[in-house]
C-alpha cells in the first residue's frame, strides 16, 4: 500500500502552502499531489511557484504528480494546463478530459483524477493506451463497484497497467459550478470576490434549516459537509487498492496519513470520532451515512 | 439554428413535431437513460412508433445514452446504440467513452452527439472526445458565459449545441454527486437526481417541510409557493443567514440570445424537459418555433415579446427565469 496526499483544495496563503509541504516532506507520504484545482482565480502561488516548490519535494525522495484543474472554461485557463502538461519532469492529474488530450499529445504520463467521469474497465483500458499510470475512483463509488470493475480490469488483462487510488479521508468534492458560491455566501459578484476564500482554511460550512451539516462550500466547488474517513475500513481495502489518498486539511492531516499506515501495517482499529464523518460510498449507500464496524 | 425538443413518451414527441420542433430527443425506459423515471421513457414498440412519426414528418429523431455503463454490464449501453443504429435514428447522445468508442468502431455511420453529461467545456476537452471518436456535435454545459461559448465557437469545427430554456443544472453536468451524497443515487449511475421516492412533505409547527432521505431541503411558510426539493435549489444556513445558498428555483431562458447564438454558428438549441408533460413541450415548442422564425425572417428587427416570456415563465420553477451562467452577474 502506499500513501499520497491529494492537492490542497482550499486557498491558503502562501507561507501556508510552503510550511505545509516543508512538513510533508517529512511525512509517512509516499506521493505528493500539488496545483491548484478548483479556481484559477487562486494565485497565491503561480505556476512556476508550483514547479519549484514540485522540483524542492521531488528532491526528498517524494513522487510528485502535478494536479491540474478541474473546471477549465476559459482559453487563459487552458493555457496554463498546456504549461504544466508540457513541463517535462513531472507526472500530472489530470481532472478534466482535456488535460488528457494534451498530455497523451505530449506523451506525458498521467494520473486520472477523481472529478472524471471514469466509471468502467473499457474506459480504463482507453486511457491506460493513453498513458494513464493511475487512477482515481470518483468519489461516489462504491467497494461493490470497485470490485467489479477489477474483475473486468483482469478480463480484459489491464489490472497490472495502472494503480488504483482512492480518496480517503477529507471533505469529499461533490460537484464543480460556474457560479463561486463563496462569494455568493457574501454576497458579492464572482468577478468582484476579493478572494474571499483565503479567509476560509477549510471552506465554508452549509447546514440544513434543522442544523444538519450538509455541504462545505469551497469556491466554485460544493464539497461534503462531513468528513470522509476510511480509516476503519482499510481491510476492506486490501488487494483492492493500491493508494490510499488524504486530502489535506492542515498539518493535522499529515497525521492521518500515518494513522492509516499504522491501521494497514499493524492492523491497528482506532477510536474514530463518528461525528460529523461519513463513509457511505465506500458501502454504497448515501454518502454521508455512516457504516460502524 | 435547429430547434430540438424533449419527449418523455410518444404525446410529447407528437406534440412536439406538431409544433414545429426541427428535431426530438428522447431516452430508452432504462438506466442508460439520465431521465429514468418512473412511466417515462421509451420501449421498442414505442421507439418504432416514435421513428414512424419522425419520418412522416421530415424531421429528426436524438436517442440519449447519458449515463456511465456499470462495471461488467457495458451489454445494456452497447445494445442502446445498436438499437439506435437498427432504428435508424438520425443521432445517439453518449456520454461515456466506452459507448462512444463503441459505437465509433461498430457503427461507424450513426451519428454521434456528446452528451452534455460528459462535460466538455474547452477547447482541449471537445478536441479529446473528436479525435478519439466520431463526434459531430457537442452539447455544451450550462457553465459557460455567452462569451465563452462564442470562444469555442470560434476555435472548433464541431458543430455546437446549447441549451436555450428549461430548469437549470447550476453544477456543471455529469460532475456532480450532490444526489448520491444524500441519497445513494446520482444522474451519473442511475440517471436521476433527487429521486421523486426520497421525497417527503410534512405540515409541521414550523410550516410545510420538503425533505430528501430525511434531509431537510426547504421549510415554506403560508403563502408561500412551494417546489420540488431538488437539492440545489433548497434554502439553507451559511454564516447564520438562511437563504438559497446555491441557487434560487428559476429556470434558463435565452430568448433574447438567440441573435448572438445564432451568428456564432450554434448548430442547435435544446429546450430541458423531458420530465415534463406534453402541454409544456406544446406550449415551450410553439414560442420557442415563433422566436425563432420572426429571428431568420428578419435578423435586425428581431425582438422579443414579452407575450414569450409570459408564457415561458408560467412554465418554469418558480415562475421565473434566468439567463443563467450565460450572463456573467449571475456567476
Amino acid at each position: 500500500m502506499k500513501y499520497a496526499l491529494g492537492p490542497i483544495l482550499y486557498y491558503w496563503p502562501k507561507t501556508k502552502v510552503e510550511d505545509f509541504y516543508n512538513a510533508a516532506t517529512n511525512s509517512s507520504a509516499d506521493v505528493i499531489y500539488m496545483g491548484e484545482t478548483v479556481c484559477s482565480k487562486r494565485r497565491e502561488l503561480k505556476p512556476k511557484d508550483w514547479l519549484g516548490l514540485a522540483k524542492d519535494i521531488a528532491d526528498s525522495g517524494k513522487q510528485v504528480v502535478i494536479s491540474t484543474m478541474a473546471l477549465l472554461e476559459a482559453p487563459s485557463e487552458v493555457n496554463v494546463l498546456r504549461k504544466y502538461c508540457e513541463n517535462g519532469d513531472f507526472v500530472v492529474e489530470a481532472n478534466d478530459f482535456g488535460a488528457i488530450n494534451l498530455l497523451a499529445e505530449a506523451k506525458t504520463p498521467f494520473v486520472c483524477g477523481h472529478a472524471l467521469n471514469v466509471y468502467n474497465a473499457q474506459v480504463l483500458q482507453l486511457l491506460v493506451n493513453q498513458g494513464m499510470q493511475r487512477w482515481v475512483m470518483p468519489v461516489e463509488l462504491s467497494r461493490d463497484w470497485l470490485m467489479q470493475l477489477q474483475q473486468d480490469c483482469q478480463d480484459l488483462k489491464i489490472r497490472d497497467k495502472f494503480e488504483i487510488e482512492v480518496l480517503s479521508h477529507g471533505h469529499l468534492p461533490l460537484a464543480y459550478s460556474a457560479r463561486c458560491f463563496t462569494a455568493r455566501s457574501e454576497n458579492r459578484a464572482k468577478d468582484d470576490c476579493e478572494l474571499c476564500c483565503i479567509n476560509h482554511e477549510n471552506g465554508i460550512p452549509l447546514f440544513s434549516q434543522d442544523k444538519k451539516e450538509l455541504f462545505t462550500i469551497n469556491g466554485i466547488q460544493t464539497m461534503s459537509g462531513y468528513k470522509y474517513n476510511l480509516l476503519n475500513d482499510v481491510e476492506s481495502m486490501r488487494d483492492l487498492v493500491d493508494v490510499i489518498r488524504v486530502s489535506p486539511m492542515g498539518m493535522e492531516s499529515l497525521e492521518v496519513i500515518e494513522q492509516f499506515k499504522q491501521s494497514v501495517e499493524h492492523n491497528i482499529k482506532l477510536d474514530l470520532p463518528h461525528d460529523r464523518e461519513c463513509n457511505g460510498y465506500w458501502h454504497q449507500i448515501a454518502g454521508l451515512e455512516t457504516v460502524s464496524l | 439554428m435547429e430547434l430540438l425538443c424533449p419527449a418523455g413518451n410518444l404525446p410529447a414527441l407528437k406534440t412536439a413535431v406538431d409544433n414545429g420542433a426541427d428535431a426530438v430527443y428522447i431516452g430508452f425506459k432504462d438506466d442508460t437513460n439520465a431521465r429514468h423515471f418512473a412511466g417515462l421513457n421509451f420501449t421498442d414498440k414505442k421507439l418504432d412508433k416514435a421513428v414512424d412519426y419522425i419520418r412522416s414528418h421530415n424531421r429528426h429523431l436524438h436517442v440519449a445514452i447519458n449515463t456511465f455503463a456499470h462495471p461488467g454490464k457495458i451489454e445494456r449501453w452497447e445494445r442502446a446504440v445498436d438499437r439506435c443504429a437498427d432504428m435508424g435514428v438520425d443521432a445517439a447522445i453518449i456520454s461515456d467513452i466506452a459507448v462512444l468508442d463503441y459505437a465509433t468502431k461498430k457503427h461507424p455511420n450513426l451519428e454521434l452527439h456528446l452528451s452534455v453529461q460528459a462535460s466538455a467545456t474547452n477547447v482541449e476537452a471537445i478536441n479529446f472526445y473528436t479525435n478519439n471518436f466520431n463526434v459531430s456535435r457537442v452539447v455544451l454545459p450550462r457553465v459557460l458565459s455567452i462569451h465563452q461559448v462564442k470562444q469555442l465557437a470560434r476555435n472548433t469545427d464541431v458543430e455546437l449545441e446549447v441549451f436555450a430554456f428549461g430548469s437549470l443544472c447550476i453544477m456543471a453536468e455529469g460532475r456532480c454527486y450532490l444526489s448520491s451524497y444524500l441519497t445513494g443515487e446520482s444522474p451519473n449511475t442511475v440517471g436521476a437526481c433527487s429521486p421523486a421516492k426520497y421525497v417527503r412533505w410534512e405540515e409541521t409547527d414550523n410550516g410545510l417541510e420538503s425533505r430528501l432521505n430525511d434531509v431537510l431541503i426547504d421549510r415554506y411558510q403560508e403563502g408561500e409557493k412551494a417546489g420540488y426539493p431538488t437539492l440545489c435549489k433548497g434554502r439553507f444556513d451559511v454564516g447564520g443567514k438562511v437563504f438559497h445558498a446555491l441557487e434560487e428555483p428559476t429556470s434558463l431562458n435565452t430568448l433574447e440570445l438567440i441573435p448572438e447564438l445564432a451568428n456564432a454558428n450554434i448548430a442547435a438549441v435544446k429546450i430541458e424537459g423531458r420530465q415534463r408533460s406534453p402541454a409544456y413541450t406544446e406550449q415551450v415548442t410553439k414560442v420557442w418555433r415563433a422566436a425563432i422564425d420572426r429571428y431568420k425572417a428578419d435578423p435586425g428587427q428581431y425582438r422579443v415579446e414579452s407575450q414569450w416570456n409570459q408564457q415561458l415563465d408560467n412554465l418554469s420553477e418558480g415562475t421565473t427565469t434566468t439567463l443563467g451562467a450565460y450572463h456573467r452577474d449571475w456567476q
